[in-house]
């Protein structure tokens, strides 16, 4: 799949830009999310993930650039696309003073598209999917944190949709409520719906999907299969030796950079990393495999040269950084909210 | 958790002729009219507590009027609203009454309240933005809305002609109702009147009711929203009475808000009915359009 037809995607961006003031929350992404796939939309905190799900429903206008959802520009087509959309968007939102099966039916009810007569039923059947039928005739002020995000959840099932976007979807959900949440996402992709997930944490996004994109201070800066991301990125060789100086010359003629450090018992550890064709899938979307220049040369071809020019080789072991790596790698660590 | 039991009614997309558009005619889903909405909106109106407070707190005006005039022994003529002194003849002037008592700043405060929460409470709630994506369409949202506030007005008015009707049934004889052109009608053709007044006074209140929405269009915090609307009602009848802006009376929307004691003459006076509806109109297509200008192109981030 090297040519993305437009036709196969269920959200595309191209150039998408929102400035709040002198203030950019998203900027210029070109996202591409593939039809029947599970999207993780990655990034910290205040990355801009949220402003750009905003701008695919249509409720904050962008300041430049164009989105399509479902094969269709928004928000210009808006009506004949959010028919087919469910959202959970920046958790959920309800009326305190009404029950919870009571809220789904006034939400329904602004669906034009979903019929008065199967409301009651179709209201029934979203309560009982998420776990909530117990609850459905309770006050949503008296809900927990977890039961509402349920509700917001069985709110964007109560039609049958093309595509979810969730935004942080178990937030505020307990381990089990966490592990139910990412069975139905499960289910919902295998029945064909293509499902976007937004979320800060990559052990989610690893648990559920097939794609990601990673967010950072408003750019985009990596997407693809979720195979395509763990294997780009930093790989690093451990090699473990008395003769430092020589194994870092060789090393250097295989063009790989490498610094040695003293270990004990006279011996040294040589480290090299080599970025793996980094570029290949920042800002390019699904790239290919086999256009990612530099590969890492095979290891056992490191272990022969080093061995040839007479490097005793005491140990050698390849470390490819983890997706977790990969992703503080991108979107930078620590408490720093993006600006 | 059971899975596959939403109905699959609306045809997923997975197979589509790679060069019609992407709404088969399948996959179009039938459009309800869209009277579900109002319906819906028009329920939770009138099932929240708050709006059956305010009623009541409507409703206790007639009935706190009607039991002060029966406690108190001596009635003054002359003094304190019109009609009050009639009262303890004919109960049937309570309403009426209590009308007089309430349009300056009771009906206002209330109207003020359903008004200015119409959107900015729907923002508050985190609904506003679920309602969006159902999709209510912002059009149809902002003007099921109005729809609803002027709902509003017309139980608010209902409810202090009613409550005043029955209180004072209750509490005082009943009888023929002298005019203020001196003739004398019946206790139907008086109820009739009292119910055309109940409608002139909602009339009165769909101005406010428009410049309350678009103040909802314009923040999230409904608090802030009510209590502007209400302001603005009070200045304007301030202004109403100052005589260096003559110039402005006519423009103000609390102009006629009394105006509906002509309903009372015979034969009725339909002038000020028709002057007050007419201002009142503009009113609803000014602020009407300014709310459509600001809400249609908001970006909504609550």
């Amino acid at each position: 799949m090297t040519t993305t037809d437009e036709r196969d995607l269920a959200i595309e961006t191209m150039g998408l830009t929102k400035r709040f003031g002198s203030q950019i929350a998203v900027n210029a992404i070109d996202l591409a999310v593939p039809r029947g796939s599970v999207f993780g939309f990655l990034g910290p905190n205040g990355s801009g993930k949220t402003t750009s799900i905003r701008m695919m429903l249509g409720l904050v206008a962008p300041s430049s650039g164009q989105v399509r959802v479902l094969g269709r520009a928004v928000p210009r087509h808006l009506p004949e696309v959010l028919p087919r959309v469910g959202a959970l968007v920046e958790g959920p939102g309800f009326y305190p003073f009404l029950s919870g099966s009571a809220n789904l039916r006034r939400l329904d009810s602004a669906d034009r598209g979903a019929p008065s007569a199967t409301r009651r039923g179709r209201v029934d059947a979203a309560l009982d999917r998420v776990g909530l039928s117990h609850a459905a005739g309770k006050k949503v002020g008296a809900y927990s944190l977890g039961m509402k995000q349920r509700l917001g959840i069985a709110n964007a099932l109560l039609v049958p949709r093309d595509l979810l976007v969730l935004d942080e979807p178990t937030n505020g959900l307990d381990p089990q409520g966490t592990r139910e949440v990412r069975h139905l996402i499960r289910t919902l992709a295998d029945g064909g719906t293509t499902v976007f997930v937004s979320s800060h944490l990559l052990a989610e996004i690893e648990q559920m999907c097939t794609h990601a994109a990673v967010m950072s201070v408003g750019g985009l800066v990596a997407q693809g299969t979720l195979d395509d991301l763990r294997k780009v990125g930093e790989a690093r060789i451990c090699l473990l030796t008395p003769d430092g100086d020589l194994a870092i010359r060789v090393l250097s003629r295989l063009g790989l950079e490498s610094s040695a450090a003293p270990e004990p018992d006279a011996e040294c550890l040589v480290t090299a990393s080599v970025s793996v064709g980094a570029d290949a899938v920042t800002g390019a979307p699904l790239a290919g495999p086999g256009v990612r220049p530099g590969p890492l040369p095979a290891p056992e071809a490191i272990v022969a040269a080093l061995v040839a020019e007479g490097v005793r080789v005491r140990g050698f072991s390849v470390q490819q950084a983890s997706l977790e790596e990969r992703f503080v790698a991108l979107t930078g660590e620590g408490f720093d909210i993006a600006q | 958790m059971p899975s596959d039991v939403v109905p699959r009614d609306v045809v997923s997309s997975d197979a589509m002729p790679s060069d019609a558009p992407h709404t088969t005619g399948a996959a179009e889903p039938r459009r309800e009219p869209g009277a579900a909405l109002l319906r819906s909106e028009l329920w939770v109106l009138f099932r929240r507590r708050r709006t059956w407070a305010l009623l009541l707190a409507l409703a206790a005006i007639p009935i706190m009027i009607a039991v002060a005039i029966r406690l108190s022994s001596s009635p003054s003529p002359g003094r304190g609203p019109a009609f009050l002194d009639q009262v303890s003849q004919n109960g049937l002037f309570v309403g009426v009454t209590a009308l007089i008592v309430a349009i300056p700043l009771f009906l206002p405060l209330t109207i003020g309240v359903v008004a200015g929460d119409t959107i900015a409470g729907e923002a508050s709630h985190g609904t506003l933005r679920y309602l969006l994506i159902a999709p209510a369409g912002r059009v149809r949202l902002l003007v099921v809305k109005y729809i609803g506030a002027a709902a509003f007005c017309l139980a608010a008015a209902l409810t202090v002609v009613i409550a005043g009707t029955v209180i004072g049934a209750l509490l005082f004889p009943v009888g023929p109702v002298t005019l203020l052109s001196g003739t004398t009608i019946g206790v139907g053709e008086a109820l009739a009147r009292f119910l055309a007044i109940a409608g002139y006074v909602t009339i009165s209140l769909l101005g406010l009711s428009a410049i309350g929405l678009f103040i909802s269009t314009i923040t999230d915090v409904p608090v802030g929203a009510m209590a502007a609307t209400i302001s603005l009602a009070v200045a304007a009848q301030i202004v109403g009475v100052l005589p260096q802006l003559e110039w402005l009376h006519p423009w103000l929307f609390s102009q006629h808000w009394l105006g509906f004691v002509d309903l009372l003459r015979d034969p009725v006076s339909w002038a000020s009915f028709g002057d007050n509806a007419l201002l009142q109109a503009g009113y609803i297509v000014v602020f009407g359009a300014f709310a459509y200008a600001r809400f249609l192109t908001k970006d909504i981030l609550s």
